[in-house]
């Protein structure tokens, strides 16, 4: 892992974007902020409509906020035209010049900052190593494939040696395998070049594996600012923990709330402990969260006890939902070992026990 | 059956199609033998000969109606293309606003007012002008002319923006390329091929036209096609049949490279 400063690269001060008039208006993003370090891999995470799209075209300078500033390194960019702003975007589509050489389209930036020809020259050797393209220099974009022209693209915006690095769902046009190389390879570019990275996603587990941090993105706001694992493990709030991997709900009634901990009382009587969102103080009531993984299956009794209602086989564990009897599901994710079978069968009574620092109290 | 169903094999349809192609090209077949006709006559075939190309090519009245159509079209097929480019970006470049639609039939009435209507219209306005300013150069026939030939030009110019992925332009201003440069570097280049469809479009459009130059041209200002017409109200020779045949030969020749060009795609 790179160092990482505590200098900000980008801060986004209350950003608002509004498309629209009068009654049809629609706030695309509503009085964001949010500050990204100098040199991480910071992505934007959320499902489609969420505003993510909206505000890497708002750094990039394809659009204009409706109120708010975008400082980069301190100064105010948002006024200025995108060719001004020493930031640049990998695009989904790529957008490759298609009448240009693969090498012309890497040195097409350079080209326009003025650089003389001997620089651009090597700077776009130097580029064409990096993303492992020398052998297709030649080429005209239209001739490789959908992975190579990523990397043409991703060369292409690094070669200026941008303050900032944008990608607009770059991956999302590669199958699987693909996919899973660039998401290295996207990584090690980052640490080699030390640019700092903006990642706008909707899939949560690349979100995961590649990020420093992740801003998790609903409605226009940003629910949440944490790394993978504090996304992961310690959401804040239920559209979070629902959208980041698989989780239990379960109500309980909430007592002794002091230094981040709280005692919740589950529907079942048992009293466990739990962690609660940050700055958070719950009421009587709230909702607390169980990842699949951090409980156990028991024949005996446990924390909460149920009955088997299926079983899922997934190779490298087994997914076991249990109908609760306080009529809540939940699911058990059990890492499989090469003995046959999991252990229970469907209709089988069983208890879960939940382990220590497994439940988080959510904000909401 | 219905899967199979293909119009080639209704019946009639062999008879229909060979009655339409008889009706499309027998006339043009004729007209370009009787080019090659040794006799004076338009009906009596007396033998093969050149003779009527000869004779046209020696006609000074010809050869400068000739000059004067392609001085007049490449004038305008230009003029024509440079404001439909620039209508095109215009109208293509832009979120849709309320007017954008009256400005589509704006740009393409042209193609909806008659043409005698748009003729006695430039008539009576032209000859205003000239009364005025005394000009009666060939300045009328050009900018009659470039009016009429925009639409042409315009529609796959129009076609090959709206074709265009915006997205180019907007990579292109990212790698810190200003309007003007994206413009040079990126639309146009991408834009070229419409570009030159639109122009050769235009130059045969405007090489073409009867009706408007009628009324618009000052004496000795004719066009290929109005001293055509001139000749055949005083009887036609095999003379009118080898201009024509030349006429079709060189619309064929840059329709063809319309169709070459308009087909490149990158």
């Amino acid at each position: 892992m790179p160092d990482k400063p505590d200098r900000n690269a980008i801060e986004v001060v209350n950003v608002s974007k509004i498309f629209g008039s009068g009654e049809g208006q629609v706030a695309a993003l509503d009085k964001v902020s949010v500050s990204i370090r100098e040199n991480e891999f910071f992505t934007l995470l959320g499902p489609s409509g969420c505003g993510k799209t909206t505000l890497l075209r708002l750094i990039a300078g394809f659009d204009f906020p409706t109120a708010g500033e975008i400082l980069l390194y301190g100064q105010d960019i948002a006024p200025l035209p995108p060719f001004k702003r020493p930031v640049n975007t990998v695009f989904q589509s790529y957008a490759l010049f298609p009448h240009m050489t693969v090498a012309d389209n890497i040195g097409f930036g350079l080209e326009m900052l003025g650089k003389p020809k001997a620089e651009i020259k090597a700077r776009v050797a130097e580029m064409l190593k990096l993303v492992k393209m020398e052998a297709l220099a030649g080429r005209r974009t239209a001739q490789i494939s959908g992975g190579q022209q990523q990397r043409v693209a991703l060369a292409r915006a690094l070669a200026p040696q941008p303050k900032v690095l944008l990608l607009d769902e770059p991956l999302s046009a590669l199958d699987y395998k693909l996919r899973k190389e660039m998401q290295i390879e996207l990584k090690r570019l980052q640490h080699e070049t030390g640019i700092t990275f903006i990642f706008v996603t909707h899939d949560q587990e690349e979100a995961l594996t590649m990020s420093d941090r992740i801003a998790v993105m609903s409605s226009g706001k940003i629910l949440q600012v944490g790394s993978p694992w504090d996304i992961y493990d310690k959401p804040a709030e239920r559209f979070v923990a629902d959208f980041i991997g698989e989780t239990n709900f379960l109500t309980a009634a909430i007592s002794g709330t002091s230094n981040g901990k709280t005692r919740a009382t589950l529907k079942s009587g048992t009293t466990i402990e739990a962690t609660v969102a940050e700055g958070f103080q719950p009421k009587d009531n709230a909702t607390v969260v169980v990842r699949p993984e951090h409980a156990k299956l028991t024949k005996d009794k446990g924390d909460l006890s149920g009955t088997v209602e299926n079983i899922v086989y997934f190779g490298t564990d087994t997914h076991i939902h249990v109908q609760l009897d306080s009529g809540e599901a939940f699911t058990v994710r059990q890492q499989n070992t090469r003995s046959a079978g999991c252990g229970f069968e469907r209709g089988d009574k069983v208890g879960i026990l939940i382990g220590n620092d497994a439940a988080q109290v959510l904000r909401d | 059956m219905a899967s199979n169903f293909s119009i080639k094999h209704q019946p009639g349809f062999t008879a229909i199609a060979a009655t339409c192609f008889i009706v499309l090209y027998l006339p043009i077949i004729v007209l370009v033998a009787y080019a090659f006709n040794a006799a004076s006559s338009t009906s009596e075939w007396g033998g093969f000969s050149l003779r009527w190309f000869q004779s046209a090519y020696q006609n000074t009245q010809v050869i400068d109606a000739t000059l004067r159509s392609f001085q007049i079209g490449a004038i305008a097929a230009v003029l024509s293309t440079i404001f439909a480019t620039m209508a095109a970006l215009a109208t293509t470049r832009t979120a849709a606003y309320p007017g954008l639609t009256f400005k589509y039939a704006a740009i393409n009435q042209p193609l909806m007012v008659p043409e005698i209507v748009t003729g006695v219209a430039l008539l009576i306005f032209f000859s205003r002008i000239k009364i005025f300013t005394g000009y009666s150069g060939l300045g009328y026939l050009i900018a009659a002319h470039t009016a009429f030939c925009i639409p042409f030009a315009y529609l796959p110019i129009r076609a090959r923006l709206e074709n265009m992925d915006l997205t180019l332009e907007r990579a292109a201003a990212d790698l810190y390329a200003t309007p003007w440069k994206t413009f040079r570097r990126i639309t146009l280049p991408l834009l070229w091929p419409g570009i030159l469809a639109g122009l050769m479009l235009a130059f045969v459009i405007s090489l073409d036209d009867v009706v408007i130059t009628e009324f618009v041209k000052s004496g000795g200002q004719d066009t290929l096609p109005t001293y055509m017409l001139g000749q055949i109200r005083r009887g036609v020779t095999p003379e009118i049949n080898a201009i024509s045949t030349a006429f079709l030969l060189l619309s064929v020749a840059i329709v063809t490279l319309f169709f070459f060009v308009s087909r490149k795609r990158d």
